[in-house]
């Protein structure tokens, strides 16, 4: 293992270490805790400068409330639901067929749809925001939950897709061989042989998207408007007032609006991370 | 027709399976960049008629201060963001020990990922604060003068790329840690009987086991530099007078803020950014197609 | 796809005149009121004209006040209201060139508005035709410290020499004259404006923000000089560009700075941080040029009828009814701010009551602010600008060849 095992260094590299962790923890940390403190502050107190100090008043309960009552923060986090459900299930669900009939079938435009999904994953999000937008406005989904979520199931779409079929591809190819010569169909193979297979992957994948999804600011703020429909991430803009920017409440929905992925994160963290890695380990 | 389904299965099946998945995505990724590029060669304030313009957006753009200096800009960014990945590397090499609740300690440090880029540029922009914020007050504690960091056009896109590394180191540290885990112990345990030690081993023997973590680490860090949009956007709305823009900022700027009713300009930006982008992700295909001939 | 927009109008606008004996009794507003403020004079106002017109029943669409801005966009070509608020001056460009709001020339005419809401129907006004209706401003001024200023043997500056002086006192005590924050740009464009308007006067600055003017003009420049004045004297906070409007207040009420060039809505976070009345103060921007009439600044916010609406009777006699003094008082008395018509009363706030007093004398004119005078991308361009003279000043002949080359190609 590398580096060294801890055991196997003196006592005092031992005890440096240990001390070092929480303090490094906490230095990078600090952003976080300042966003915390700042949500716990009073109005006052950032008019008049008061970033880092003691503040003058704790306003945890007043703050916390005033999002729930004085804003539509709850709306919005049920838009982030109504648009981030839906999503998931709609781009695991694509993908799963999309990765099988790349990873199992040979046809000459195998590679090329492959690498279409794959391409497509990485295009700026500019070079889509005009016509994405003209279409939405066309089919009458703008401004609507679906027509967010329809857009993040196609783009995700490649992502997925490229997730899905390494992953199928890992798989034996004798269980299909077995099944054809069995005389099952293929959609049967794909439901009944492959898909109770990908059941990690598709784990992973779930949350991995919900994390993209949830925490988009840019197309959320291209398609929809106003807080019937519009997720936290844009709503937390609209916290701010016309002149003056509220930023304790801006900070208290932030974290309230980070709770549902970091929630995720850590309760599922095994999927989270085998989904980032994807590839990175031979 | 059940029969000719029967016999033709393996044939027809895949397009069976791609034929959703496709369709979605012609629909709302394919076709979008080819009609992005045709709204380029129009004038159009997204609510009149669109006047067809052929190439004088391009030519505008060669005249124009600003796109130039976002394509520096841009440039910066992806220089520099590249620290993400030895920043990730190290912390993941600090923290792969086995000391009791290195777990959550692993966890915690990955945090920064999963908070929205708003939040993060609005904590990195009182961080930098000229007067109240802990940079400055660190610097006047040892003696310098504050920096305004966000006010200075030379600093500002320094100051934004390093609250950009914070997420970014995170999400290296966990390629790696990864990466690390996978590493082979019986060559470690050879190299060490060499008595490799230290940086030796980390560069002989390591490093060429974590080149997939690595790749996918550069991968992932060219997209983000180049996709760069919330920071910008929310610490210096790509000020001052503009010196922070970049080419995502600034199609946004044209076509959609409160100042931008040029559809057609900022088309033109977004479809020189893609073919930017294009080179990377060509190469990223590139290696993945030598990788398929391979295997 | 560009062609389908204007079909889409002409359809919608043949649908409308079928339908709109359908749609009489049912109006739809869309605002972006959403602060607690005008959102309770909003309400206060339906509630109002429901009451008095019981055979019209409003739905009301309250929108985020950022996200407005693009909505707006979108919904006067796609699912019009009947009634939207937005701002006057050349902010209205856009959608009057598109052919998006309805000339309301009649409701003008017919409830002599001429009279009453003249002090804004100019800046109403866009190739002759008037597009709405105002029904709030607030004003622009200097707000200062009078504690420090007491303290310092400082009297309100009434002319440029009296104004470099009160800097140089206030310098010398360690407080920087004037606050500001520069990130956002438009507090920029504030200052220019008062500056223009004061060196070379409203005609003058109305015909630069609507391109008739080269920015390299000497006048222009003269404009550029007074500021750099201001700018050499060490006037202005550091560092600005790296603050947005509020977080420059720190400063104020710490007492850092002792003025700030803003709107009236900065009064309400300085209270809110713990200045009191007799800490702070207002006046009206010093007299540069004596020849000069003066003009004032004050942002005014309108109420206009989209061309797509399908109950343009109904919103007729909204705009009517918005339009009276007694609903103005009204509206204003919530909002904090300023009614246009010129039969209201305002609010006892000694603020109020300040800028009441100075723009119903102004006789030199109304500005709309630089970013609604000036076309949506002459504004940006210019504010940048601002922002980087501020900081260097030496840069001036190409900030200004700079702009120059962007008139040329903005205003076609």
């Amino acid at each position: 293992m590398f580096p060294t095992p801890i055991e196997k260094t003196s006592g005092k590299t031992q005890v440096a270490y240990k001390i070092a962790l929480p303090i490094a923890l906490l230095i990078w940390l600090l952003p976080l805790l300042a966003v915390a403190l700042t949500s716990i502050r009073s109005a006052g107190d950032i008019t008049a400068g008061n970033y880092w100090g003691w503040p003058t008043s704790f306003n945890f309960l007043e703050n916390y409330t005033a999002i729930f009552e004085n804003t539509p923060i709850g709306k919005y986090i049920l838009n982030s639901f109504r648009v981030t459900i839906p999503t998931v299930i709609g781009a695991v669900a694509l993908s799963c067929m999309t990765g099988f009939a790349l990873a199992v079938y040979k046809f000459k435009a195998n590679l090329i749809i492959f690498f279409m999904f794959v391409a497509g994953n990485f295009v700026p999000f500019q070079i889509l925001m005009v016509p994405v937008r003209d279409l939405t406005l066309s089919l009458g989904l703008y401004n609507t939950v679906w027509g967010l979520a329809l857009f993040h199931i196609a783009f995700q779409t490649g992502f997925c897709t490229l997730f899905m079929r390494n992953f199928i591809k890992a798989m034996p190819y004798e269980l299909i061989e077995a099944a054809r010569v069995e005389g099952v169909s293929e959609v049967r193979i794909f439901w009944y042989v492959v898909l109770p297979l990908m059941k990690p992957a598709i784990a992973a994948l779930s949350v991995l998207v919900f994390t993209f999804i949830w925490n988009d600011y840019f197309w959320a703020t291209v398609l929809t408007q106003g807080s019937d429909t519009q997720p936290i991430t844009a709503g937390l803009n609209s916290l701010n007032g016309q002149w003056v920017a509220a930023w304790h409440l801006v900070s208290a929905g932030s974290i309230v609006a980070a709770l549902p992925p970091v929630l995720m994160f850590f309760l599922m963290q095994k999927h989270f991370i085998s989904g980032l890695t994807l590839g990175a380990v031979k | 027709m059940s029969t000719y389904w029967k016999k033709n299965q393996q044939k027809l099946a895949p397009w069976l399976f791609l034929a959703p998945g496709i369709f979605m995505f012609a629909v709302y990724v394919i076709i979008p960049i080819f009609q992005s590029v045709n709204i380029s060669f129009y004038a159009w304030d997204g609510l009149g008629e669109a006047k067809y313009v052929g190439m004088r957006n391009y030519v505008e753009m060669i005249d124009d201060e600003a796109f130039f200096t976002s394509l520096k800009n841009n440039v910066i960014w992806l220089l520099l963001y590249m620290l993400a990945i030895p920043a990730g590397l190290f912390v993941a090499l600090f923290l792969n020990q086995t000391v009791r609740g290195i777990r959550i300690y692993k966890s915690l440090f990955f945090f920064p990922f999963v908070i929205s880029q708003v939040v993060v540029g609005l904590v990195f922009t009182w961080f930098y604060d000229p007067s109240f914020g802990i940079l400055n007050i660190l610097l006047m504690s040892i003696g310098f003068e504050p920096i305004a960091v966000l006010a200075d056009e030379d600093f500002a896109t320094y100051g934004i790329i390093a609250a950009g590394l914070w997420p970014q180191t995170a999400y290296c540290m966990i390629l790696y840690l990864t990466g690390l885990n996978a590493v082979d112990p019986e060559q470690i345990e050879a190299a060490r009987l060499d008595n490799a030690k230290g940086f030796k081993m980390l560069w002989y023997v390591i490093l060429p086991q974590l080149k997939p973590a690595t790749f996918i680490a550069l991968v992932v860090t060219i997209i983000g530099a180049l996709r760069s949009f919330d920071l910008i956007s929310i610490m210096t709305a790509g000020g001052p007078w503009g010196s922070t823009r970049v080419l995502a900022f600034y199609m946004y700027e044209q076509a959609f803020s409160e100042y931008g009713f040029r559809m057609g300009y900022g088309a033109a930006i977004a479809v020189v950014l893609f073919a930017i982008m294009m080179v990377y992700i060509a190469g990223f295909l590139y290696k993945m197609y030598r990788d398929e001939k391979g295997s | 796809m560009f062609h389908r927009t204007k079909t889409l109008v002409a359809a919608l606008a043949a649908s409308t005149m079928l339908s709109s004996a359908l749609f009489a009794g049912e109006l739809v507003i869309n605002t972006d009121t959403s602060d607690p403020a005008p959102k309770a004079a909003f309400e206060a106002l339906i509630a109002g004209f429901e009451a008095e017109n019981p055979d019209v029943s409003v739905t009301w669409n309250l929108f985020d006040h950022e996200g407005y801005k693009t909505s707006i966009r979108n919904f006067l070509t796609a699912d019009a209201p009947d009634v939207a608020n937005w701002y006057a001056g050349n902010r209205m460009l856009p959608y009057v060139n598109a052919g998006l709001f309805e000339p309301v020339d009649d409701v003008w005419d017919d409830n002599g508005l001429r009279d009453s809401l003249a002090s804004a129907e100019g800046s109403m006004t866009i190739d002759g035709q008037i597009w709405g209706v105002p029904y709030t401003y607030y004003q622009w001024g200097v707000y200062y410290r009078k504690d420090i200023f007491e303290a310092n043997g400082i009297a309100v500056p009434a002319n440029w020499d009296d104004f470099l002086a009160a800097g140089e006192t206030l310098k010398a005590a360690g407080v920087t004259p004037i606050t500001i924050g520069t990130k956002f740009l438009w507090t920029a464009g504030g200052v220019f404006d008062y500056l223009n308007l004061r060196t070379n006067g409203y005609e003058f600055h109305m015909a630069l923000t609507k391109g008739e003017i080269a920015w390299t003009d000497d006048r222009v420049r003269a404009t550029m000089e007074n500021w750099k004045t201001l700018i050499d004297a060490g006037f202005w906070i550091e560092n600005h560009a790296a603050y947005s409007w509020q977080e420059a207040l720190a400063p104020m009420v710490q007492g850092d700075a002792a003025m700030y060039v803003m709107g009236n809505f900065a009064v309400a976070p300085l209270r809110e941080a713990g200045l009191t009345d007799d800490q702070l103060g207002f006046f009206q921007f010093p007299v540069i040029n004596p020849d000069v009439p003066l003009a004032e600044e004050a942002p005014t916010d309108t109420l206009h009828i989209p061309s797509n609406a399908k109950n343009k009777e109904d919103a007729r006699r909204f705009l009517a009814y918005v339009a009276r003094a007694d609903v103005q008082t009204q509206i204003n008395e919530t909002l904090g701010q300023l009614p246009i018509n010129s039969g209201s009363s305002v609010g006892d706030d000694k603020f109020l009551q300040a800028g009441y007093e100075m723009l119903s004398t102004t006789d030199g004119g109304i500005a709309q602010f630089f970013d609604r005078d000036a076309p949506a991308e002459m504004a940006k361009a210019g504010m940048e600008g601002f922002q980087e003279f501020m900081v260097n000043p030496d840069r001036l002949d190409t900030i200004l060849e700079r702009l120059e080359k962007a008139r040329g190609r903005i205003y076609q």
